[in-house]
């Protein structure tokens, strides 16, 4: 077994001046504070970014630490689910103690996300010359498909934005809090039909870090150690129009499955799920290939204000890459969240005695998927 | 902000080079497998859904449906001065799906189409011819797509 004894954000929102390496040696540093650790007691070190042709590499040399055991996987926003797993995996195995998981992005100061090479090589040579914009269309024709086979409509995507904003007003840490409304999404700049702009999430700077331990390391730690119980990964195509059917995440059916056969749990064991929010869609497309709700279903398991505080089924409870923060890629905050909430500190977004949470992380476009079940209590 | 850039342009390969040269003649080529006989779309050297390394180039019929459309209202880099414009995923008669620019669709001020676009009209190919955008590129040929 393995648990999650530390995490951080770094500065998130807007941090002119700092780099991707400042931002993941705060958070570092933070997370292992938490666990009574320093950067001494890294054994092994998971990141994925595009900071470097080795993103690894940099970043250990940055931190002056020397792992014994690393991974880059990167597989999108989802990456830090999967290593979440990996990082179980090896714990279990016997191959080391203490898992650095980092990530930072300033890619609100840089504007760097439309950068692209002129050249389109390899699959990108069947797609970049159309100017699809990327990512946000590829979600938009999933959204299209989805709203012509079972009815979802824009207004169902939109309740999604406004929940999430009302969990951002209750996060001090969120970079938009005001409310919104179901009218204000739709009346959003549109982007790529039926894709607006407050159906997509933020452009933030920012970074974050999880330590994972061996029971072990985990036994003397000063929070109450977060277990991780099941996990989960796939992935399915990297161009869309290869995406097996646009309004069924199958990445997401496999990793969601595979995570809950693990522990042995269901959907309705979740008390609290934290999953990435690329776009309103993703959450709609999550929740039915997460088994929340029937294939289809998703719009209507949102509507009248189902995932918002006070609601039956809470989600995003830190106001998720829609309302809090998205640096790039997201998938290190549901982590951080989860383990928030299972620790009871989320305050006035706590969900009462939180036992169970699920973190899942979708990556590309609706490409691959990650899924992370946790638990307050040592299996 | 920096300066818009050249259109992407496709860069043929060991896999694609048919292909593009079949486009540029007005064909529209796709691999089919001798194994499995399944059509496969973008080429392959080998078949992504038996896995034989036994792909025969044929001429696609270039009658297809509309799978999924997008009317795309704001764009970056070299395609930011196109908006509005509709990307769709069209699916083959053969059955292999591809992306691609749906041509001759007049796109309201409000990003509205006429009704004809729909996910399942049929549209057929087109080809097209784009100017990169920069002195030094020469023209390249891109399928398209218009309603049948």
């Amino acid at each position: 077994v393995a648990a999650i004894v530390g995490v951080a954000e770094s500065d998130l929102g807007r941090t002119p001046g700092k780099t991707v390496l400042q931002l993941q040696a705060q958070a570092a540093a933070a997370a292992l504070a938490e666990a009574g650790m320093t950067l001494a007691d890294v054994d092994a070190l998971f990141t994925a970014g595009g900071w470097a042709w080795s993103p690894n590499l940099l970043l250990a040399e940055y931190l002056g630490i020397r792992p014994t055991y690393t991974d880059g996987t990167n597989i999108g926003g989802c990456s830090f689910e999967a290593h979440v797993g990996h990082a179980l995996a090896g714990i279990q195995a016997g191959l080391f103690d203490v898992a650095l998981i980092a990530y930072g992005s300033t890619q609100r100061s840089d504007r760097s996300r439309n950068r692209g090479s002129p050249a389109a090589t390899l699959a990108d040579q069947f797609e970049r010359p159309y100017g699809l914009p990327t990512p946000v269309g590829a979600y938009a024709l999933s959204a299209a498909r989805h709203m012509h086979e079972y009815g979802t409509t824009r207004e169902q995507l939109a309740e999604v934005a406004v929940a999430t904003r009302k969990w951002a007003s209750l996060n001090e840490k969120a970079f938009m809090r005001e409310p919104i409304s179901v009218a204000d999404v739709l009346a959003s700049r549109p982007i790529a039909e039926p894709l607006h702009l407050l159906d997509c999430c933020l452009v933030t700077d920012g970074g974050g870090a999880v330590v994972l331990a061996s029971a072990d390391r985990a036994a003397d730690t000063p929070k109450a150690p977060v277990w991780v119980l099941g996990h989960g990964e796939c992935h399915t195509h990297y161009s869309i129009a290869q995406m097996p059917d646009l309004a069924r995440a199958e990445a997401i059916e496999a990793a969601g499955h595979a995570a809950f056969a693990m522990v042995g749990l269901t959907p309705a064991d979740i008390d609290v799920a934290e999953v990435y929010d690329s776009f309103t869609i993703t959450v709609i497309l999550s929740l039915e290939a997460l088994g929340f709700c029937g294939r289809g279903e998703g719009g209507a398991f949102v509507s009248g204000q189902r995932t918002a505080p006070g609601g039956a089924f809470p989600l995003n409870t830190n106001g998720g890459g829609l309302s809090y923060t998205h640096p790039g890629m997201y998938g290190i905050f549901p982590l951080i969240e989860a383990t928030r909430q299972l620790r009871g500190e989320g305050g006035e977004r706590q969900v009462a005695d939180a036992r169970i949470a699920l973190a899942h992380g979708t990556g590309g476009v609706l490409s691959s998927a990650a899924t992370v079940i946790l638990g307050r209590d040592q299996p | 902000m920096s300066s818009p850039g050249p259109i992407p342009r496709p860069v043929p390969d060991g896999d694609s080079r048919p292909y593009w040269e079949g486009i540029a003649r007005g064909e529209l080529r796709i691999q089919r497998c001798d194994a499995c006989e399944r059509y496969v779309f973008y080429p392959r050297a080998l078949c992504p859904h038996c896995h034989a390394e036994a792909l025969t180039w044929v001429a696609a019929s270039g009658t297809a449906t509309i799978y999924s459309y997008t009317v795309v209202r704001q764009a970056f880099g070299p395609f930011a001065g196109q908006v509005s414009f509709v990307v769709a995923v069209v699916e083959l008669a053969e059955g292999v799906r591809m992306l691609s620019r749906l041509t001759g669709v007049e796109v309201g001020a409000d990003g509205g189409v006429p009704s004809t676009v729909a996910i399942g009209a049929p549209v057929r190919v087109t080809f097209a011819t784009l100017e990169p955008g920069a002195e030094s590129e020469e023209p390249f040929a891109l399928p398209y797509f218009r309603l049948a």
